[in-house]
């Protein structure tokens, strides 16, 4: 497809350790549209930070290695970068928001020198530009009276304030592509809803396409318009999110759906839980590394780990099962 | 419902914890208002959720009924009996019937204790069982919960999140409550993992007839869970009601706005709602805002609201709530 900005295939990531090598990311493709929202769901473990940890290639190496993969964005693989090259990339083309707004940002610096660092960095301002850039970056992520804030220092700010300067700094170089890794996760609901409706309204003025990771359900059925599951550091679904949510087909989703209550929940009734635990990762399964909690699963399945295959347009899937009848799709 | 199927009633609660200042000759300089007049009950088999962001006083609350903390001012009686006149032995005694899950199944279990010691422990403690007693205890508790009995000579360190919650609830049973706080119980777990610890407390409840007051911070999980919910807002309860009235026909602006900020998994239910987006973050507890609490943050707040503080009233039947202006809603 020619219109991807970004093309990941067979993106393979291990980490050794001492109790053996972890295969976190085997073999996982996708793509990206310009201007796309995708969400990328799945429990801890499953491998979708180290995925996209390794686009940027800052997997700690060693331990991690990426052992196989390409990720074509503008036509050169980001993985065959040299150091210099990369560097370029990450926050100028592809920039990253992540989970815990207060390790991110660094206590000693005040917001203004850490926001005008990549302007100065990658733009080539001058540090007054930069400043009155910084400013108005700021103001567009809702920080008020944000010229006088740029002296402060992260401490002086709350969780949801330091999560919008994260966004205002990942977004200073106007990149193509937001990589955002479980952004509202330490944060409450009513202030969640604030930064899911900034980065909603920034996504809708800048145009940039946005990679949204999260273990949450909900957060994505609101800002997604595609949707990859991710297990045991598979892809095992990939859908637009009214398909994904509306007919799921993997047993995994259709188990990770089942088990959320809902707070428009119409009647009180046993929560579907999937039984036993996520896999150990020390080992790269030869079955699906689902089938050992999965109820659907016939011989097949632990035989032969099932592909990721285009089901119905536009739907992947990676199950040898038919969910509906029971019974191995033909 | 007639009072003597009470089991819990909390009368005006207030916990401050004191800010001091000065090293050998210290003096209490401000309080951090945890908990400020708190007054509810909590039948015998009932589970009451209580809800709320960070630092609302829910967990505090939880904490003060077993007088893990002791109140500042006002009464906890349990089974007639105020615990707050209590000490040493007497409370020991009573505690006997009232245990408690904690958030952090990591940090809730001792890593140098087996499986088994620590399940048993509270046995030992209270002198109720001998050694042999304590080992089929131990055994039966396991199975109760879901693990092997087998694993009772195991570390902490072996088991998976989730099976470590089954053992801090296995402990919790150990001495047959009839009384168990649920502080946080599955926040620290992975969605699919939730579900199978929330189908557990729900299954031992209606084996035992235990009473839960659940304090979440998920307004899902506690609709799934709760007959009852409390919302509290910064050291305040400002709604009380069954979990119909507080999800359906909500009454204060805070729960209403804490409602409509709670991400549906389905984009097409979510694409309907309204949202009620709050603006700011809660303000610091060392210095609540005066009159109501959530004034300033409230889309309906008036001048009344800063000047008093608005009375915790039974506006309908078993429908609690502490706002000047709750009729516009009811």
């Amino acid at each position: 497809m020619p219109d991807l900005l970004l093309d990941v295939e067979g993106l393979e990531t291990q980490f050794k350790t001492s109790d053996g090598v972890v295969h976190a990311v085997n073999g996982v493709t996708f793509g990206l549209k310009e201007g796309e929202t995708l969400g990328v769901v799945g429990e801890s473990g499953c491998g979708k930070s180290v995925t996209m940890l390794s686009l940027l290639r800052l997997i700690p190496t060693p331990p991690g290695k990426i052992k196989a993969g390409k990720a074509l964005f503008y036509g050169q693989d980001l993985l065959k970068l040299s150091a210099e090259e990369i560097r370029y990339v990450r926050g100028a083309q592809i920039s990253m928001i992540f989970q815990d707004p207060m390790t991110s940002l660094n206590p000693v610096l005040t917001i203004g020198l850490q926001l005008e660092e990549p302007l100065m960095l990658h733009l080539g301002m001058s540090r007054r530009q930069a400043r009155a850039r910084a400013a108005e970056l700021l103001g567009m992520v809702g920080i008020p009276n944000a010229g006088d804030r740029l002296g402060d220092y992260p401490h002086q700010f709350s969780g949801g304030m330091r999560q919008r300067v994260m966004i205002a700094m990942a977004l200073s170089c106007s990149p193509q592509i937001l990589i955002a890794d479980e952004p509202t996760t330490a944060l409450d609901v009513t202030i969640q809803a604030q930064i899911v409706e900034l980065v909603k309204r920034l996504r809708d003025e800048l145009g940039m396409a946005i990679i949204w990771i999260t273990h949450d359900l909900g957060v994505v059925a609101g800002i997604a318009q595609r949707v990859v599951v991710m297990y045991g550091g598979y892809i095992i679904e990939e859908a637009s999110v009214e398909d994904l949510y509306g007919k799921p087909q993997h047993p995994y989703t259709i188990g990770l759906l089942g088990s959320l209550p809902r707070v428009d929940e119409k009647k009180r009734e046993k929560l579907f839980s999937i039984d036993g635990l996520p896999p150990t990762l020390y080992e790269k399964p030869k079955n699906c590394p689902f089938a050992p909690r999965c109820k659907w699963a016939v011989e097949h399945c632990w035989n032969e780990n099932p592909l990721l295959e285009e089901v119905k347009p536009k739907h992947q899937l990676a199950c040898w099962v038919d969910v509906k009848s029971g019974r191995e799709r033909s | 419902m007639t009072s003597n199927n009470v089991l819990l009633r909390v009368e005006n609660l207030v916990k401050h914890f004191p800010i001091t200042r000065g090293i050998i000759l210290q003096k209490q300089v401000a309080a951090v208002h945890a908990v400020d007049d708190v007054s509810f009950t909590i039948h015998k088999g009932e589970t009451l959720g209580l809800v709320g962001e960070s630092g609302c006083g829910k967990s505090t609350t939880g904490r003060t009924i077993l007088q893990l903390y002791r109140p500042t001012a006002g009464s906890v009686v349990f089974d007639d009996v105020d615990l707050v006149a209590l000490k040493g032995e007497e409370l020991r005694k009573m505690r006997r019937k009232m245990q408690m899950i904690f958030q952090d199944p990591y940090a809730s279990l001792n890593p140098r204790m087996t499986v088994g010691e620590i399940i048993g422990e509270p046995l030992a403690i209270h002198k109720v069982a001998s050694k042999k007693e304590i080992e089929e205890r131990v055994e039966q508790l396991l199975e109760l919960v879901g693990l092997n009995p087998a694993f009772s000579n195991r570390y902490p360190h072996e088991f998976s999140g989730g099976q470590r919650q089954r053992i801090g609830v296995a402990r919790a049973l150990s001495l047959q409550p009839s009384f168990i706080v649920c502080d946080e119980p599955i926040s620290a777990l992975d969605v699919s993992i939730q579900a199978q610890v929330v189908n557990l407390l729900e299954d031992l409840q209606t084996q035992f007839n235990l009473t839960y007051p659940f304090v979440a911070h998920d307004l899902s999980m506690v609709r799934h869970i709760s007959d009852r919910v409390a919302v509290m807002y910064l050291g305040v309860i400002v709604e009380l009601a069954s979990r119909d009235e507080v999800y359906h026909k909500p009454l204060h602006p805070y729960t209403q706005a804490l409602l409509s900020a709670v991400p549906i998994p389905d984009p097409i239910a979510d694409a309907k709602r309204e949202r009620v987006i709050l603006k700011g973050d809660v303000p610091s507890p060392v210095n609540p805002p005066s009159g109501c609490r959530f004034r300033t943050r409230c889309p309906i707040a008036e001048a009344l609201c800063a000047e008093t503080r608005p009375e915790f009233r039974e506006l309908k039947p078993d429908h609690f709530v502490a706002c000047h202006f709750a009729e516009r809603f009811a």
